[in-house]
């Protein structure tokens, strides 16, 4: 019987699990449990040298509030366009599907592109990695950010690829849930950076 | 207790392992909402330097909204299993709990 329900279970694409939920979903979620110590860790260091510029100067001298805000809402874009990939997949409507991946991993492209361009305007200006502990904890958390963001672009254009190709292994709509779960965390991180770094005052 | 039951009790939809998943319109609406409180967070670099107390504490309380938003509704959190919801507020809480006490103790509060 046992033996009955685990064939079921994989032909459906479902793996049968002791607790009935999906191990690799339980995975990702305990990995976004890990991630908020990481970010933490360097949202936390950031609160504490924000104010150490040294001779250099200072958030509220450098930060470009509209450009970052536009950044902002191009990321927050991103989150819809990929819980509607999340819902095609579950609909399997595989065109949409991909569709909506390839809107999320351009919208994520944008959002890379500016912080590379923040990140020049701010070097041009004089500002480096070691200028001083601010720009070192603004550097170290921003760029861990968009590394991040450029790893889920990757992810999410070789899970289009790997659609198109029908090379998903098991449930397609879970792999493209997981990878909406690891995008989405990615925003919410934002969130946070958007507000205590750039929009609270120093 | 069986799995059957326990998804019911966690939102799942009756009959099926799949949890009850809204309409994209549905999310349309939430998108809506958060690009609406960031429009409002951005507002607030432009408030007078007199109303930055009440402006520091606006924003934490949009971004505080913003980010219950995502990870309930788009991460769907709020419509699965209370396991998945456990395993992510464990590293949130212990995040939170740990830099308190780590930036308290550089005096970063007081």
């Amino acid at each position: 019987m046992a033996d009955t329900a685990v064939h079921a279970g994989h032909e459906s694409g479902h793996h049968v699990t002791t607790t009935g939920l999906s191990n690799n979903k339980l995975a990702m979620w305990l990995f976004l449990g890990s991630e908020c110590l990481l970010f933490g860790g360097l949202i936390s260091t950031y609160m504490l040298y924000r104010g150490r510029t040294g001779d250099g100067p200072g958030p509220n001298q450098l930060f470009d509030i509209p450009l970052t805000s536009i950044s902002s809402f191009v990321l927050l874009m991103s989150s819809l366009t990929m819980v509607l990939a999340v819902n095609s997949a579950k609909r399997k409507d595989d065109a949409n599907t991909k569709l909506w991946l390839v809107a999320t991993a351009l919208l994520g492209s944008l959002f890379v592109g500016a912080q590379v361009y923040e990140f020049t305007a701010f070097y041009q200006e004089g500002i480096g990695f070691t200028t001083s502990l601010f720009s070192s904890s603004f550097f170290t958390l921003t760029g861990f950010h968009g590394v991040h963001v450029s790893i889920g672009v990757l992810m999410l254009l070789a899970l289009a690829a790997m659609i198109t190709r029908n090379r998903v292994a098991g449930d397609k709509a879970e792999a493209v849930e997981l990878v909406g779960l690891y995008w989405h965390f990615v925003d919410v991180v934002w969130v946070v950076i958007f507000t205590l770094v750039y929009l609270i005052p120093a | 207790m069986t799995t059957t039951d326990t998804h019911e009790h966690h939102g799942h939809a009756h009959g099926s392992d799949e949890p009850h998943i809204p309409t994209d319109r549905y999310f349309i609406n939430v998108a809506l909402v958060l690009a609406l409180v960031t429009a409002l967070e951005t507002s607030t670099y432009w408030w007078p330097d007199g109303m930055q107390t009440v402006a520091t504490v606006a924003l934490i309380i949009m971004m505080t909204i913003k980010f219950f938003m995502i990870i309930l509704v788009f991460m769907h959190l709020k419509f699965d299993n209370r396991l998945f919801s456990l395993l992510f507020y464990m590293g949130l809480f212990l995040a939170i709990l740990v830099y308190c006490i780590t930036l308290a103790s550089f005096r970063f509060f007081f």
